[in-house]
């Protein structure tokens, strides 16, 4: 199979986990209570790992000798191809957690279905992390039956969520090109066929929290192919500062 | 708003034979939350195999101001403890 493919379709998987790793972290410090506020950072910590790996094959797939830091610090913004919904804002809580649930439903199927191709290397890092988004969906889900299902603010707060972020949802399921053809050689798992157990897994916890999907008149698309939100910017701004500021700092 | 949201004990087991310890308290709105967050508070860094959690409220404890009825008893009663004893050395370690 083409190099390119896999390290442009790794990418996408990789930003993907940096920046909502990066959103979650922006929590630190402001969580409602001290328990969320720690898990939370437990969740961004997941996902960060997981970017780490991801940017490591990638690098080594390109074979330029571009390092992890390399590949998450430094490139422009319209060379990031993570989807639209990881890089919305935090919003309240409500929607923090829905955008988690949103997310991870479809990377536990995701993790899942690749552990039975053949890339060794990628179905390490999806041993680990399917254990990883099952917590996450687990967690969040919980919170949304509790806030769906609660007092009256917390049920217009969680339909306002719905309402804003659902429209982002079909973008995960998208196939970019070099996705697709990672897809056709057995690397990768078909973001495509995931959707229909995602709409399932999503469908049940929504009838446990009184919440229901809204019709989407217009999906939001352009993250795979670096057409980023307003958001975008200000995530890298604070994300690549350190490393835009003094070039090669190590730890 | 924590002061809405009860108060959990937490023990964990840290080994396969080992008995569950205390180890903390959390805040949680009800047994399914309150060991999610026991579990993100209490086991980041591997520190067990098992989790309980049990409502702070559910716990008599003993009133500090009779520690010394209740326990200074048995300060003097060395006999009690099991040190007279010769054990032989294929016991091995007790």
């Amino acid at each position: 199979m083409a190099k390119p493919a896999l390290f442009t379709a790794l990418l996408e998987l990789a930003d993907d986990q940096l920046i909502l790793g990066h959103r979650l972290s922006e929590w630190c410090g402001k969580g409602p209570i001290l328990e969320e506020d720690l898990a939370m950072s437990n969740l961004a910590l997941d996902l960060i790992g997981q970017a780490r790996n991801l940017y490591a094959y990638a690098g080594k797939v390109e074979g330029k000798g571009r390092s992890e830091d390399d590949l998450a610090y430094l490139r422009l913004e319209a060379e990031y191809t993570n989807c639209l919904l990881v890089e919305r804002s935090n919003g309240d809580f409500a929607h923090t957690m829905l955008r988690q649930l949103y997310f991870a439903a479809f990377m536990q199927a995701y993790w899942q279905a690749a552990l039975a191709l053949g890339d060794e290397v990628v179905r390490g890092i999806a041993g680990k992390s399917v254990k990883e988004m099952a917590y996450h969906v687990r967690h969040c889900a919980e919170w949304v039956i509790r806030l769906g299902d609660g007092t009256e603010e917390s049920a217009r707060r969680m339909a306002d969520a719905v309402e804003a972020l659902h429209i982002y949802t079909g973008e995960m399921f998208e196939m970019s090109a070099a996705a697709a053809e990672c897809a056709k050689n057995g690397v990768l798992p078909n973001r495509a066929d995931l959707r229909d157990g995602w709409q399932t897994s999503i469908d049940d916890i929504f009838a446990q929290a009184m919440l229901s999907a809204p019709v989407v008149a217009y999906p939001q698309t352009g993250g795979r192919y670096g057409q980023h939100t307003e958001a975008m910017g200000h995530i890298l701004a604070e994300l690549q500062y350190v490393q835009r500021t003094h070039p090669g700092l190590r730890w | 708003m924590s002061k809405n949201i009860p108060l959990w004990e937490v023990f964990i087991r840290p080994r396969n034979g080992l008995a569950h310890k205390h180890c903390g308290s959390l805040h949680a709105t009800d047994e399914v939350m309150a060991l999610q967050a026991a579990r993100d508070t209490y086991t980041r860094r591997g520190e067990g195999l098992s989790v309980w959690v049990v409502p702070s409220a559910a716990i008599s404890a003993s009133d500090p101001d009779r520690a010394a009825e209740n326990f200074e008893p048995a300060v003097d009663k060395v006999y009690r403890h099991p040190t007279f004893y010769d054990i032989p050395d294929d016991v091995g370690h007790m």
